[in-house]
Order: structure tokens, then C-alpha cells, then sequence
């Protein structure tokens, strides 16, 4: 089976809602949040989504 | 010279005028100018050869000759494969495809012409062996018309209305009037979006349409050809900003959410009306026997 989706990291500044497989990254604030997120995506490949105001994902599609 | 020469010239001429007049480059670029071209107008004038020689071959009673029309059609079916190959490797680099479905529609369409090249230089040369250059001469005036049928296939204007609807953000959710298209979590990436995307509704005018546009290929090719004409905001590596087309399950419209560079509202609909219907998407439900069933009861 081909996996067409994957996860590849995690930005959160609620550290207390996460834990697991793909890379976390710990911020303090949300602008730090955002600014991690924009490089990630850029750097990956991949889209950010939010799935909350605290985490966001990078997912390759 | 004998009594065939000028029958067979007429119809080797006219069927490779017959490709040519079929072989249009426009907005697609394809094929490409000037190679790609040469390609099929060298194949059409093969394939005109072989549907003039046709009738003499059975004049003087060579029935065997016919088979040779059997090697055609093997021929132009590499064709097919021959341009669905190049078509997918492009494919590829684009920075939105075309998609299968639109290649596969290609790919048929040089095929067939092939058909026809064959069909109109078979007709006129016989008409000109039978009766005289006259009656060939007409008989030129009808395959173009056939010709020219063949070609036109419809458009998306004719079977759906187009709308255009701001497109807006609901948390991370971008949606185009109520049909959610995707989650941007970067507010910095909904700023762009913001300030170049645009959006569409589609809505079917009739039940059979509901599954042609809904059809992944379909959409795909409107994608192409909207980006096409009015280019796109987007490059490889901002994999977020992409174009793309979200259904309404409840009544089968579709939201199309693009990001041109050229941000004029009727000039976006009217290059999304003229996107052609793709054959391999049609569906028609309501000509299914059990579907008819239903209605004359």
C-alpha cells in the first residue's frame, strides 16, 4: 500500500496536547508559532494546517 | 500515368488538407509548434495514401489490398499511445496538470482524425473513379462538414451556470460560498489567498451533468485551462497555494477555488465556459434502462 499523506511535523505551544511519532516543535508564543510553521512548510514541502489556535501540522499530499 | 493517377493525387491531397485543417495549436500549445505538427501532418498525408488506394485496390479486384487498412488501424492506435506517453510525461512539470482524463481525451482525439483523414480521402476518391471531379468535389464539401462536426465538441457554458463567489475564511477553512475547499493554517498564507484567489460556483443544469462535473478529470482540466489562460499564483515548493475544486454532496454544484494572476471576474468565466466537456466524463444516468423504467410508470 502506497501511504499518500503523512504527517511530517508538529508546532505547538501547548505542549501539555501532544505527543508521538512526528517531530514536535515547542513554541512560546503563536507569532514564534507561525514564523517556525511558514519555514517548515517551505522547507518540506508541505501545508500547514491548523487544527487548533495552539497546533499546527505540516502534511505532505 | 494511368487512369487512376489524378484519383489517388486528388485524394491524397485532400485528406492531408483534411489534417491540417484538423491539427489546430491554440491556447493548449499542443501540439507543439513546428515539430509536433510535422509529426501528424506526415502521419495524416500516410493515412490519406492508404484510404485513396482503397478503391482502386478494389477496382482491379486486389481484395487482399484491404487488409492493408487492418496495419492502419494498428498504426494510428500507436498514435493513441504514442501521444498519451509524451502528453503524461509533460505532465509531470506542469504546475497544474492536465490530468489523465484530459490526456486520454487527447490522445483519442489524434486517433480518430486519423479515421477521418482515412474516411474522407476513401470517399472522395471514390467518388471521383465512379462519377467524375464534380461529384468529388462535393463529396469534399460533406466530409468537411462531417469533418467539422467530429471537432466540435461542447462546452462547460452549456451545461452548467457560472457564478462567481468570494471566497472567504471560516477559522482555517477556506470556503467558496458553502462548499469547503481546504485548511490554510498560515495567516500569512490566507492574506495570499485572500488577495489572489477567486472563486466559482458551478451548478448543473440538469441531473446528467451532476456526474460529468463531478467527474476528478473533469475538474482537473478546468483547473488546467483556467491556469492556462489566466496563469497562477503559485510555484513548486508553496504547495499550499493550489487551485483546486471541492463538490457539494447535497445538490451536486462545485466550488471552484483558483488563484489567477489576471484577477478579471468575466474574463475567468467566461475561459471556465469554454473549458470543453471531457468525453470520458459524460455520464447519463437518466438514459439507463432502469432509470426510464421508473419515469413511464
Amino acid at each position: 500500500m502506497n501511504i499518500e499523506k503523512a504527517v511530517l511535523s508538529v508546532i505547538t505551544t501547548n505542549k501539555e496536547q501532544i505527543a508521538g511519532g512526528a517531530p514536535i516543535f515547542i513554541c512560546d508564543t503563536k507569532e514564534d508559532m507561525d514564523k517556525v510553521a511558514a519555514n517548515l512548510e517551505a522547507i518540506l514541502d508541505g501545508i500547514s494546517h491548523a487544527l487548533s489556535d495552539e497546533m499546527y501540522i505540516i502534511v505532505k499530499h | 500515368m494511368n487512369e487512376y493517377t489524378y484519383p489517388i493525387l486528388f485524394g491524397v491531397i485532400v485528406g492531408t488538407l483534411a489534417r491540417l485543417l484538423m491539427l489546430r495549436t491554440d491556447y493548449r500549445q499542443y501540439p507543439t509548434y513546428l515539430h509536433g505538427k510535422v509529426i501528424h501532418l506526415a502521419l495524416g498525408f500516410i493515412a490519406a495514401g492508404l484510404g485513396a488506394v482503397a478503391v482502386p485496390a478494389i477496382m482491379e479486384k486486389e481484395f487482399t489490398a484491404i487488409t492493408f487498412l487492418t496495419i492502419a488501424a494498428s498504426q494510428f492506435r500507436e498514435v493513441r499511445n504514442m501521444e498519451r506517453n509524451t502528453l503524461a510525461e509533460l505532465d509531470e512539470y506542469e504546475l497544474v496538470p492536465r490530468g489523465k482524463t484530459y490526456i486520454e481525451g487527447i490522445a483519442i482525439a489524434f486517433e480518430s482524425r486519423n479515421y477521418l483523414v482515412i474516411f474522407t480521402s476513401l470517399v472522395t476518391t471514390g467518388c471521383y473513379l465512379v462519377w467524375n471531379i464534380y461529384v468529388a468535389a462535393g463529396a469534399v464539401l460533406i466530409c468537411y462538414l462531417i469533418i467539422r462536426k467530429f471537432m466540435s465538441g461542447s462546452t462547460l457554458k452549456e451545461i452548467v451556470e457560472i457564478t462567481y463567489k468570494d471566497i472567504h475564511f471560516e477559522g482555517a477553512g477556506l470556503y467558496v460560498d458553502n462548499i469547503y475547499i481546504m485548511n490554510i493554517g498560515l495567516p500569512e498564507r490566507q492574506e495570499e489567498i485572500k488577495k489572489y484567489g477567486m472563486g466559482f460556483i458551478l451548478t448543473p443544469k440538469n441531473f446528467n451533468v451532476r456526474s460529468s462535473i463531478a467527474n476528478l478529470g473533469q475538474r482537473q482540466a478546468i483547473l488546467h485551462d483556467v491556469s492556462i489562460s489566466l496563469g497562477v499564483f503559485r510555484d513548486s515548493g508553496t504547495p499550499a497555494l493550489v487551485p483546486l475544486i471541492k463538490r457539494d454532496l447535497d445538490d451536486g454544484r462545485i466550488g471552484v477555488f483558483i488563484l489567477p494572476q489576471d484577477n478579471d471576474v468575466e474574463r475567468a468565466k467566461r475561459v471556465i465556459g469554454a473549458v470543453p466537456v471531457l468525453e470520458n466524463a459524460i455520464r447519463m444516468p437518466s438514459e439507463a434502462k432502469a432509470n426510464r423504467k421508473g419515469r413511464d410508470q
